[in-house]
């Protein structure tokens, strides 16, 4: 399963790399997105800087779909999709490598939003390592579920469309946790006040990671 | 005189159903493969030749019926039976942001494949050079279709199922497919050949199959198997009529009088040996392919295919 998960993954980064659609245009889509949330805030720099760990959470979620769109398009072409299944690889490994690709890119979109959203609102960070936590952990629980719900979107003609709307509502959690999380780092709060969310994302996270080993394989064969 | 001992199916279709919604792919199809043995699938456009492909690769589920592949259960061992079956489908399967040599190399090691081969299967294949370092996007239709085979002969899987593999090829590489089939033919894989161009493939076919309309409706032997070829494990009598069954007098498109129907009908032709030694024809053999003239076997299709 590792070996799988690792071949997969060092392909998906590898078609990254040469493609760079995450860096010249997923990352400006999400910076557009900040400046675009910055006017509908007005110009006062304190009902953006309240604002900015939800907005920021906002932006991660929309960049995940398109991540997520990504990493199920390259399977889409010439029939890879099939390719892998025919190559009898392990369907977990297969998950863990595709959750990881896109984990790997969202923790570069999110460092890029996140320098965005200081600039741009003028947010202080007075807790540094919670949001790091909150990102960590946020991005395993997106890379997850946006995983998951891209191959049961994968073999439909409407994947497009459909998987933001299957994807969106089930990121709810993480997006609650992360906008709490990023307000007791950013906006005075106290740690204390942060690690039950921690542990909601955690949980989270452990759910749709063994969903997504335990199921993948049956959503591959019948989508 | 030593007994022939049976060797088991490599793929087995019995009374077989596939569905794309309510619309039926296979219609009942009941065919035996032997282990070596090579087959050729032919039927009009439509007829149902890449879905029986496709289901023998586990692509496409069986709403009812019975298959097996190498003596296996494709649904519950999937895994096993994937890594031992290679298909070449009408798609490539090639990611167009990595190289030839990167698409070899990651499906090879996707399916556990032996990465030694990789390099003589490209060479083979006339993937080296600048060509093993283009992106997948800006290869030809030939080129991808090359690739393709890279991957399958890298991997040497013990079933080949070939849709319509001459397509797209030109006359150098068709030359190369009809070698490399003949190894895995000499090798004891067995191969499965779909194609309307009977022409083109019948002389490198143990047995030709017609489908028409999801079943199996002809049969022929194209030359004398040097496999053994296992009787259907629930043999009916001879004298029993396949639900499959066409009348005698039905043509298939060769024009050729089918001998048989059903195989469960077919007396199987049994080899005086399983030990019989295959032609010799080394599996890493390398042809060149410049040099077709002293290729007997395949130079004739060659010229009338050109």
């Amino acid at each position: 399963m590792w070996r799988d998960a690792a071949l997969v993954a060092g392909k998906d980064l590898r078609i990254e790399r040469r493609s760079r659609v995450g860096l010249t245009q997923v990352a400006p889509f999400g910076i557009v997105a900040l400046a675009l949330f910055a006017f509908a805030l007005g110009p006062d720099r304190s009902d953006m800087a309240r604002g900015a760990p939800g907005l920021f959470w906002v932006a991660v979620l929309f960049c995940t779909v398109l991540a997520v769109q990504r990493s199920v398009s390259v399977e889409a072409a010439d029939g890879a999709r099939d390719g892998l299944r025919l190559s009898g690889i392990d369907p977990a490994g297969l998950f863990l490598g595709k959750a990881a690709a896109v984990g790997a890119l969202l923790v570069v979109l999110e460092a890029v939003l996140a320098v965005g959203v200081v600039l741009l609102y003028g947010a202080r960070v007075e807790v540094p390592w919670l949001l790091v936590a909150s990102c960590a952990l946020g991005t395993i629980g997106l890379a997850a579920t946006g995983t998951l719900y891209g191959a049961l979107s994968a073999g439909l003609r409407v994947r497009e469309t459909l998987l933001p709307f299957l994807l969106l509502p089930i990121v709810a959690p993480v997006l609650l946790a992360g906008t709490k999380i990023w307000q007791a780092a950013m906006l005075g709060g106290t740690p204390s006040s942060g690690t039950p969310w921690l542990r909601l994302l955690v949980v989270f996270d452990a759910v749709y990671v063994a969903v997504g080993i335990a199921v993948f394989g049956p959503i591959q064969e019948t989508a | 005189m030593a007994p022939v001992t049976p060797v088991p199916s490599a793929v087995s279709l019995r009374g077989a159903v596939a569905l794309s919604g309510r619309f039926p792919l296979l219609a009942g199809v009941d065919l035996e493969v032997a282990v070596g043995e090579t087959v050729v699938i032919e039927g009009p456009n439509g007829a149902g030749k890449t879905s029986l492909l496709r289901v023998c690769a586990g692509l496409v589920p069986l709403a009812s019926g019975h298959l097996s592949v190498l003596g296996l259960d494709p649904v519950r061992r999937r895994t096993e039976v994937r890594r031992r079956v290679g298909l070449l489908s009408h798609a490539s399967h090639l990611y167009d942001d990595l190289t030839v040599a990167e698409n070899v190399r990651f499906a090879v090691r996707a399916a556990g494949g032996d990465p030694v081969r990789i390099g003589p299967a490209c060479e083979r294949w006339g993937l080296t050079g600048r060509l093993a370092r283009t992106a997948g996007s800006k290869l030809s239709a030939g080129q991808r279709r090359r690739t393709a085979l890279a991957v399958l002969t890298a991997r040497w899987p013990e079933v080949w199922l070939l849709d319509e593999p001459h397509a797209g090829l030109d006359t150098a590489a068709r030359v190369l497919l009809d070698e490399a089939v003949a190894e895995a033919a000499a090798s004891r894989v067995t191969v499965l050949i779909a194609s309307h161009e009977s022409g083109v493939v019948e002389g490198l076919a143990d047995r030709a199959v017609t489908i028409t309309g999801g079943r199996v409706t002809a049969e022929r032997v194209l030359r004398p198997s040097t496999t053994p070829v296992v009787p259907t494990p629930s043999a009916v009598p001879p004298t029993a009529v396949s639900p499959t069954a066409v009348p005698p007098t039905a043509v298939s498109p060769t024009g050729v009088p089918p001998t048989a129907v059903s195989p469960t009908a077919v007396p199987p032709t049994a080899k005086p040996s399983p030990a019989v030694p295959p032609p010799a024809v080394p599996p890493t053999a390398k042809p060149s392919p410049v040099d077709v003239t002293d290729r007997v076997p395949c130079a004739g299709r060659v010229t009338h295919v050109a």
